[in-house]
């Protein structure tokens, strides 16, 4: 009989009217590996940060060690061993290994003096925990983002966790230290702590999961041993859809010049002899892990990262891209990943963001922004894009994130570009705009563009795009038509050759 | 070689070098550089900026800024001069303390609108710079008053000397008695930030605010202690400046910020914060005293003193910045294909 | 991310301008606006015999123009998020070179010499500028740093010039800075001038739109598109310009030129940016609060001097009031910020 190291009862929790969480129950036995999987936005966060008391939940009750917590603090959490592992690590980047795995001992010891001994012996004996050798008096910002996580990982160690929550940890790993972080996980479980793992990749879900827990616009849909699950039935049950039928059908024959035709392109460091053509018309897949170099790809071709090696060449002319106004030039423009960071001017209104790149042809005669047209091009395409605003002069943070993608596809859509790279197209959409961007960029490749969309999410690549690429260690291993294969098939492939990596 | 390579990435061993070089190079133009009283001349003219950067090294590692130590310090010794001549008491362990309470009052001041509100450093301090100098001059007084003939304690001071040597080129060296002070406070900051938790804190804080309060230091008590130790340090370096220059100006120190700033940042120490050591501090504060005192010995006009610390602020900023592009780009080549 | 989210947008709406929508985007203009008449009428009241009169406006006015172009020039920096420390250097320095011209060509031929004179300030303050801006576009150097170095540099090339004593005009050039045309001042005329224009520059062109979205998120923009060197490289050689007009009005108004002419006017220039709604983190506020913010200092300097006209310490008590000033619009700001918080999340 195992015994239950916490218990969540009931736990609903809402934000200015949004319910993130929906009566979520769950339990979580000494030494077990379970994974909560869901998509962007399914309330996997909300309920990692109710288990370590960031949140306050509106309703329900958790559990700890038979205790019962009606308002858990993150102090009580920590004291019954919850130790949380966030994407950012919370770690120092100008101290040492040692001092950021020992401080939090230090501190909460109320010691008033450091003793660099005491210091380096708490760092050692976490380290060696988890079986690993680190340099102490290493500084951590100067270190890889897999060595932070195995600190972060052995500062809850030497804070004797009982529970280790890993929020997404294998997001920018490559494979052999992801490889590492399994086995320390496994490792954990044979002394008896707790996992709870955070992913939406099915692979890691396979490999390590004894449970999974999958969670869908706030409620459990899921709570069964992994054995029981299949791939399908995982995105499935993530998605609340089966992989549509519907498929991009793309008609026009490959005749005359590509689009867009790279020619043995490389950069070092990131990937190496790349080619392929694009069409008119045609919506491509680049798909891969993290690492594998897809992001560098796009990144190259939009001349932020250029390539060292290689032709890139736009209407059968081989051009030079080596900064973002090349890429500009040639028509090409970049839906970036992080939309957040990289995308949006959060603070500035929905208009600003719509003209900042077709600002120039809204100049009157004597060079000054001519209000009027401005206003008439932010309303084109509000209303071609079916942006939800009452008011495009309100800050773009109030959108959804559907509606933000949706302003940064009509930025480069207002400058009329030729080819445009989409990373990460709907991460963190919800499933209704999910589709309706779906329709935008078929409807975008219809009308002649060439379209590259570059993604992990395997049925929003089988519905889009009519080609698929695969890359692995900065190369194109394999390329799919997707009218020819059927989604299992490509799913089992694209998992196994990740996975087999 | 990984290891100079690693040496050579400290900023605080290339200013080592560089003062060692333009030591060995001013030494050979013009001998006279490596005799004793010049080394006690040049390390009587950096006390007092030496002084003032061990409090601004403070602020700096925790994410701040401070411009407004210059104020404090000049009200902090006006007031207790015009105290010592009003009251008759001319005691010198007095005359610190109170210099050194009104300084760490002022210290406080910040604090409470950094602390409590959360409002930027550089801002407020700005703010403060101009209130606590605007109120000395008003309320207390904007004439200079001589040391002599108020304090013959603070006079006595400012011809002490901690060590005399028979000067063999005729006359005696000395090495004025204020350079204690400096050495003193340069060993308690050190000490403070290597061996203390709350030293540490300060580290914590410029590494990563947030994470720090997550650990669990007490974010809004050190910001105090923080603003009121560089009040501090500030009221008792005015004492001192007082009585090196043996005059009481109100219209002095303030102008000075500027150039502590450049010194600390010369040494190390980042201006986004984290990053620093007493020992970095004291050799950039060491390198400008260095050249704004020895052009004149290597036959060039003193006029070009703002030019070469420009220079060298501007060369000194840079280095770091492209180190770290530097090693960005070994970075991205080495993963792994 | 906290600091962001408290941030507004401050798009002037495009055709349909409400009042109740001013208010809102524009809180800190009204405010100062509110400020600026309050300190008129209360030393009007205070000193009705000598603060609203025509003499002592024209009189603010010539003292107000040259520390207001300078807090122009910060201003730009600072809505791309960075900083001009090196604005009264450059101003001092283009200053000597100019008076160095007229003193050697002015005796022979003034017209000449000031057509030189004005001719060199406007390529040296851009040429200071421009090197200011390639050392934080190009060599990446945090702003407050490159122009701490730069400021110490001008500095010090203008005492190898000047050997630190200062430089003579000669009279024709005063006009610059005391002149005036139908009883206004030049000085002020000039300081309207380039606070208008700049003013239109950065709300109705390319470049104006580019410097707000660079301050706002230099990662996005540079995503977007813009090229954020260039639109770095023109915003520092705009403040280096501004600082040399500046440095002209200085040599017209004192017939002189100093290297260390006016050091408390830095500090004072961003005093009166972050007065004026400037945010010094980048993207967020407008030149007409600039003005706004120098009036009403100018107001508070002058009114206190004639408040406290018995006292030889007037002079002084405008510092401090300044100062004062300063911290309690920052306290303000707080607690209004947090108010709209608190209704944000009420909703």
């Amino acid at each position: 009989m195992p015994e239950v190291f916490l218990e969540a009862n009931h736990i609903s929790k809402s934000f200015v009217g949004v319910q993130a969480l929906q009566d979520v129950s769950l339990k979580i036995e000494k030494g077990e590996v379970a994974c909560l999987v869901g998509e962007n936005g399914s309330g996997k966060s909300t309920f990692i940060k109710i288990i370590c008391g960031v949140y306050a939940p509106d309703q329900g009750e958790i559990i700890i060690n038979g205790k019962t917590y009606r308002h858990l603090r993150p102090i009580d959490s920590i004291r019954e061993g919850i130790q949380v592992i966030f994407q950012d690590f919370s770690l120092f980047p100008n101290l040492t290994v040692a001092e950021n795995i020992a401080l939090n001992d230090q501190v909460a010891r109320g010691r008033q003096l450091v003793n660099w001994g005491t210091i380096k012996k708490i760092a050692r004996e976490a380290l060696d925990q988890i079986e690993i050798d680190l340099p102490l008096d290493a500084t951590v910002g100067e270190m890889s983002v897999a060595n932070k996580q195995l600190i972060a990982i052995s500062r809850a160690m030497q804070q004797n966790a009982r529970l280790v929550v890993m929020d997404e940890p294998t997001t920018a790993l490559t494979r052999k230290e992801v490889e590492v972080l399994y086995r320390i996980v496994r490792g954990l479980r044979e002394r008896g702590i707790a996992i709870l793992f955070v992913s939406h990749k099915l692979n890691e879900v396979q490999v390590l999961a004894e449970r999974v827990v999958i969670l869908r616009n706030g409620s459990k849909v899921v709570d069964s041993p992994a054995k029981e699950l299949t791939q399908e039935k995982i995105v499935l049950s993530m998605t609340g859809h089966t992989i549509a039928d519907s498929r991009y059908e793309y008609s026009t024959p490959k005749t005359g010049q590509p689009l867009l035709r790279l020619e043995k392109l490389s950069r070092k460091g990131s990937f190496r002899d790349i080619s392929f053509d694009l069409y008119p018309g045609e919506i491509i897949g680049v798909t891969g892990l993290l690492g594998s170099g897809r992001t560098e790809l796009a990144l190259a071709l939009f001349g932020s990262h250029p390539a060292d090696q290689g032709t890139i060449k736009v209407d059968g002319q081989a051009v030079k891209i080596n900064s973002i106004q090349d890429a500009i030039k040639h028509g090409i423009g970049y839906v970036p990943e992080d939309r957040l960071t990289e995308g949006l001017f959060l603070e500035r209104s929905i208009g600003d963001n719509i003209v900042v790149r077709s600002l120039k042809t809204l100049l009157n005669r004597s060079g000054m922004v001519d209000a009027v047209k401005k206003h008439t091009e932010i309303q084109t395409w509000v209303n071609n894009l079916h942006i939800k605003t009452s008011d495009p002069l309100m800050a773009v943070k109030s959108l959804s994130g559907g509606n933000q993608q949706r302003v940064v596809i009509a930025k480069w859509l207002a400058s009329l570009p030729r080819i445009l790279i989409l990373n990460g197209p709907t991460v963190g959409v919800d499933v209704g705009s999910k589709a309706e961007i779906h329709g935008i960029v078929k409807g975008l490749a219809q009308q002649g563009l060439g379209i590259i969309v570059i993604s992990d999410d395997i049925p929003e690549l089988m519905q889009v795009c009519n080609r698929i690429l695969l890359m692995q260690r900065g190369a194109l291993v394999e390329s799919f038509e997707t009218k020819n294969i059927a989604e299992a098939a490509l799913a089992d492939r694209l998992v196994e050759t990740i996975g087999g990596d | 070689m990984a290891t100079l390579r690693r040496l050579l990435a400290r900023q605080e061993v290339i200013i080592a070098l560089t003062i060692i070089i333009l030591s060995i190079f001013i030494g050979l133009v013009n001998p006279s550089f490596f005799s004793i009283p010049n080394v006690f001349r040049i390390l009587r003219s950096g006390i007092i900026v030496g002084m003032f950067a061990m409090g601004v090294l403070i602020v700096l590692i925790s994410g701040g800024i401070d411009v407004s130590f210059p104020a404090i310090a000049v009200s902090a010794m006006y007031i207790t001069v015009v105290f010592i001549r009003d009251t008759g008491i001319d005691s010198l362990v007095l005359s610190f303390v109170v210099a050194g309470l009104i300084g760490l009052a002022l210290g406080l001041f910040n604090a409470f609108f950094i602390a409590l509100f959360k409002l930027p450093t550089l801002i407020v301090t700005l703010g403060t710079l101009s209130l606590f100098r605007g109120l000395l001059l008003f309320f207390v007084g904007s004439q200079r008053i001589r040391i002599a003939e108020v304090s013959p304690v603070l006079s006595d001071l400012s011809r002490g000397n901690l060590i005399t040597i028979d000067n063999p080129a005729g006359g005696v060296a000395n090495l004025h008695i204020a350079f204690v002070f400096l050495v003193v406070l340069a060993v308690i900051v050190w000490l403070l930030l290597r061996y203390t938790m709350l030293g540490r804190a300060i580290y914590a804080m410029g590494g990563d605010l947030e994470a720090a309060e997550r650990v669990g230091f007490n974010v809004r008590r050190t910001q105090f202690f923080i603003y009121g130790f560089v009040g501090l340090v500030a009221g008792i370096t005015g004492i001192v400046y007082c009585s090196l220059s043996r005059e009481a100006d109100p219209f002095s120190i303030v102008g000075i910020e500027l150039d502590v700033i450049a010194a600390v940042v010369l040494g190390g120490a980042s201006i986004m914060g984290g990053r620093g050591t007493v020992v970095g501090t004291l050799l950039g504060v060491l390198l400008i005293t260095l050249i704004s005192s020895s052009l004149v010995l290597l036959g060039i006009s003193s006029d070009w003193q703002r030019f070469v610390v420009g220079i060298l602020i501007i060369i000194g900023t840079s280095i770091p910045v492209l180190q770290l592009r530097q090693r960005q780009r070994t970075q991205s080549a080495a993963q792994a294909v | 991310m906290a600091n962001v989210q408290q941030r507004q947008t401050t798009t002037p709406p495009a055709g349909r301008i409400s009042i109740g929508h001013l208010l809102q985007t524009n809180g800190t203009s009204v405010r100062l606006l509110v400020i600026v008449i309050a300190l008129f009428v209360l030393f009007s009241l205070l000193r009705p015999d000598a603060f609203p009169t025509f003499r002592n406006i024209q009189s603010m006015a010539f003292q107000a123009s040259e520390i207001g172009i300078l807090a122009i020039a910060v201003a730009i920096t600072m809505l791309t998020g960075g900083i001009d420390l090196s604005i009264n250097s450059t101003a001092n320095l283009t200053a000597v070179l100019s008076a160095l011209i007229l003193t050697y060509v002015g005796p022979s031929s003034p017209a000449l010499a000031m057509v030189l004179a004005i001719g060199a300030a406007l390529i040296i303050g851009p040429i200071c500028g421009a090197f200011n801006g390639f050392l934080v576009a190009y060599v990446g150097i945090p702003p407050i740093l490159a122009t701490l170095g730069t400021l110490t540099l001008y500095q010090g090339i203008g005492t190898v010039i000047t050997k630190g004593a200062a430089i003579f005009g000669i009279p024709e050039f005063q006009w610059l800075g005391n002149g005036e045309i139908a009883g206004i001042p030049f000085p002020f005329i000039a300081f309207l001038a380039i606070a208008a224009v700049v003013g239109i520059i950065l709300s109705r062109t390319k470049y104006g739109f580019e410097v707000y979205l660079l301050g706002t998120n230099p990662v996005a923009s540079r995503f977007s598109g813009i090229n954020n060197r260039s639109v770095l490289m023109r915003t520092y050689i705009l403040s280096g310009l501004l600082s040399a007009l500046a440095g002209l009005i200085i040599l017209g108004r004192t017939n002189a030129a100093r290297v260390d002419f006016g050091e408390s006017y830095v500090l004072l220039a961003i005093m009166i940016c972050v007065l004026g709604g400037i945010n010094p983190a980048g993207g967020l506020g407008r030149i007409f609060g600039v003005v706004l913010a120098m009036i009403a200092l100018q107001f508070l300097s002058t009114g206190m001097n004639m408040a406290l006209f018995t006292s030889s310490g007037a002079n002084f008590f405008k510092e401090a009031a300044w100062g004062a000033t300063l911290l309690i619009v920052l306290l303000v700001e707080y607690f209004s910020n947090r108010q709209r918080q608190r209704r944000i999340s009420e909703k």
